[in-house]
């Protein structure tokens, strides 16, 4: 039981985790069409500059406590690389899908040396920081508190996307943008604004999301790659384009994936990937996205 | 120009590149000439790609799947099963590749556009994982040795490594490349080339001329997973290995880097793209260790600045020179 519960805790954190990435390229595709293989690379960054900035806080005499809200701002931070790469997919706005799919994938390639020039090709770790915030007892089973606030972090984020897209003026603008966007235009709507904060704002939970990862696992220079796949699996689960479906998707992954490991090693993306081709067969859109066509 | 003279030169044209080919292992540092047998497999295996992503508008992000199938067969044929005739294993791997991709194409062709895309990328990653996984089939992420396989019956024993890849084994390559060159040629220009052409322009516009759209996606799909495997096979028994990278999803990019780096709304493109993607990394490669930011950048001015790739730029500077 409790190795089941293990499991299942180990499940929603990795989901909690996909979900912010998954959501950043959710946001992405809905309002600019353009699928962003760089969304691991963001994550990657995301990662390894979150732990030099704790290397850095806590060298400068932060308290060990301090790290996850450096971790945060960390993220936030690397938000600011966001506009200019925004800049470059511009010149692509206008030509065919093909073509953007190969920037992102170019700047995946870029990416990677961009790591390796700074943080070298060793994985870096954060050591053991996440027990640093204790544990939660629930009866017999207990787990770390960090991976509660990561889970909890992700809930409030999106939950406040939710409000932020539904609710406010500009959520509405930027969703009418990702209806029709030459409508959207001609009624006043600044759609090149709303592009460059729509990709900073999908950086960012990139950043964000890797960033909060690093306490409980290595950064890597494979990390950007092998994120994609599973960040693909969760919005074509999902459905493209889906806040709803990322949240979904990835819960799917994170759980898929912790159970197949636990169980059946060999099979933990084989099973993620089996069941993005059942769901593509059954329901061609993914869960919550539109008809294709 | 009237059609005929330029057809003419364009005949002329190739006939002058086979012939730089087949002279260059006599007069080339063998360095080179290992070069270019890479550069053989993916020029084959992109004259199928361009076949569903140049003539049918289809992007697959998932081709590198039946170059790694024919990677694998070459390598559980010379390894495992002890059949030496590279002959054999071309049409085994061709073979076990169109049928890999009867299902994965009946799937895929449902889907255009990103979606295509994204669904070859799936199936793609769906062979890694197995790959890399099942250790004790596929040998996991060492992969299988691939032996130097027979051609035509002869097994070159008096040859050294080196000496029978840039030997009989370039010579089997160039015919291979040319042969299946010339049939794609005639694929591109026959009444189904122009079927998907008609498809690439206007998917609902062909169907109500009566086009069956999805058979003629399927059956481009299961030509261009044949080419796949047939270059994969030339690269594994290059490399002398099959590995699980082959798959990944990364490779299958480079695929596509290299078909826009020549021009993919030109035959000749992915071939042009294909010796120009494998000189430049290997020189990336023997000048700095952050080769791949460079070939990314490389990527990104080709996408930003010449999306119709070297061809097309090859074009401009001709009809400049044309009309002065």
């Amino acid at each position: 039981m409790t190795s089941f519960f293990d499991v299942l805790i180990g499940g929603v954190f990795h989901a909690s985790v996909l979900f912010l990435v998954a959501a950043g390229l959710q946001l992405v595709f809905g309002v600019q069409r353009i699928v962003n293989l760089a969304c691991g690379s963001f994550y990657a960054l995301g990662a390894y500059f979150g732990i030099t900035a704790v290397n850095w806080t806590s060298a400068h005499g932060a308290p060990p406590w301090t790290f996850l809200p450096v971790l945060v701002g960390a993220g936030i931070l690397l938000g600011a690389i966001g506009p200019f790469i925004e800049r470059l997919l511009r010149t692509v706005y206008k030509r065919d899908e093909a073509f953007q799919l190969l920037l992102t994938f170019a700047l995946v390639l870029m990416f990677q040396d961009v790591l390796r020039f700074f943080w070298g090709a060793n994985p870096q770790q954060l050591g053991n920081l996440s027990m640093s915030y204790g544990k939660v007892a629930l009866g017999e089973v207990s787990f770390p508190t960090y991976n509660v606030l990561v889970m909890a972090a992700s809930l409030a984020i999106a939950v406040a996307l939710g409000v932020f897209l539904r609710r406010t003026a500009y959520g509405r603008v930027l969703r009418a943008t990702a209806e029709n966007r030459e409508m959207a235009e001609a009624l006043g709507a600044d759609v090149r604004g709303i592009y460059a904060i729509v990709f900073t704002l999908g950086t960012v939970l990139g950043t964000v999301g890797g960033a909060l990862v690093v306490p409980t696992a290595a950064a890597s220079l494979d990390m950007p790659v092998e994120l994609v796949v599973e960040a693909f699996a969760v919005v074509v689960i999902g459905g493209l384009g889906s806040m709803r479906g990322a949240l979904a998707g990835a819960l799917v992954v994170g759980l898929t994936r912790a159970l197949a490991i636990s169980f059946y090693a060999e099979l933990e993306v084989l099973a993620i990937y089996v069941i993005v081709i059942v769901v593509l067969v059954a329901r061609p859109a993914g869960l919550f996205g539109k008809p294709v066509e | 120009m009237s059609g005929r003279p330029r057809y003419a030169a364009l005949v002329a044209f190739v006939v002058a590149a086979i012939a730089v080919l087949a002279i260059f292992p006599r007069v080339a540092q063998p360095y080179y000439v290992t070069l270019v047998l890479p550069a053989f497999a993916y020029a084959i295996a992109l004259l199928g790609f361009n076949l569903l992503f140049g003539t049918t508008g289809l992007l697959s992000f998932g081709h590198a799947l039946f170059v790694a199938i024919g990677a694998y067969a070459a390598a559980v044929m010379t390894s495992k099963l002890g059949i030496k005739s590279f002959e054999l294993i071309l049409v085994v791997a061709g073979a076990v590749a169109v049928i890999a991709a009867v299902p994965v194409a009946l799937l895929a062709v449902r889907y255009v556009r990103i979606f295509f895309g994204i669904l070859t990328l799936a199936f793609g990653m769906l062979f890694h994982s197995f790959l890399f996984k099942f250790y004790n089939l596929t040998g996991g992420d060492t992969g299988i040795r691939v032996l130097r396989p027979t051609l035509l019956g002869q097994d070159w024993k008096e040859l050294d490594k080196t000496a029978f890849l840039i030997g009989p084994f370039y010579y089997a390559c160039l015919v291979l490349a040319v042969v299946l060159g010339f049939a794609m040629w005639r694929i591109v220009r026959s009444p189904f080339g122009l079927h998907l052409a008609a498809i690439r322009e206007n998917a609902r516009k062909a169907e109500y001329l009566g086009v069956r759209v999805r058979l003629f996606r399927l059956i481009a799909f299961l030509i261009s997973a044949f080419y796949g495997a047939i270059g994969g096979a030339i690269l594994a028994v290059n490399t002398g290995q099959a590995d699980p990278e082959l798959a990944y999803w990364t490779h299958s990019g480079e695929l596509v880097f290299m078909t826009v780096l020549g021009g993919f709304a030109n035959f000749f493109g992915p071939l042009v793209g294909a010796f120009t993607f494998i000189f430049l990394k290997s020189e990336l490669m023997g000048a700095t260790q952050y080769w791949r930011f460079f070939l990314g950048a490389t990527l990104a001015v080709i996408v930003i600045a010449f999306p119709r790739g070297l061809m097309g730029l090859a074009g401009d500077l001709w009809k400049k020179a044309v009309r002065r």
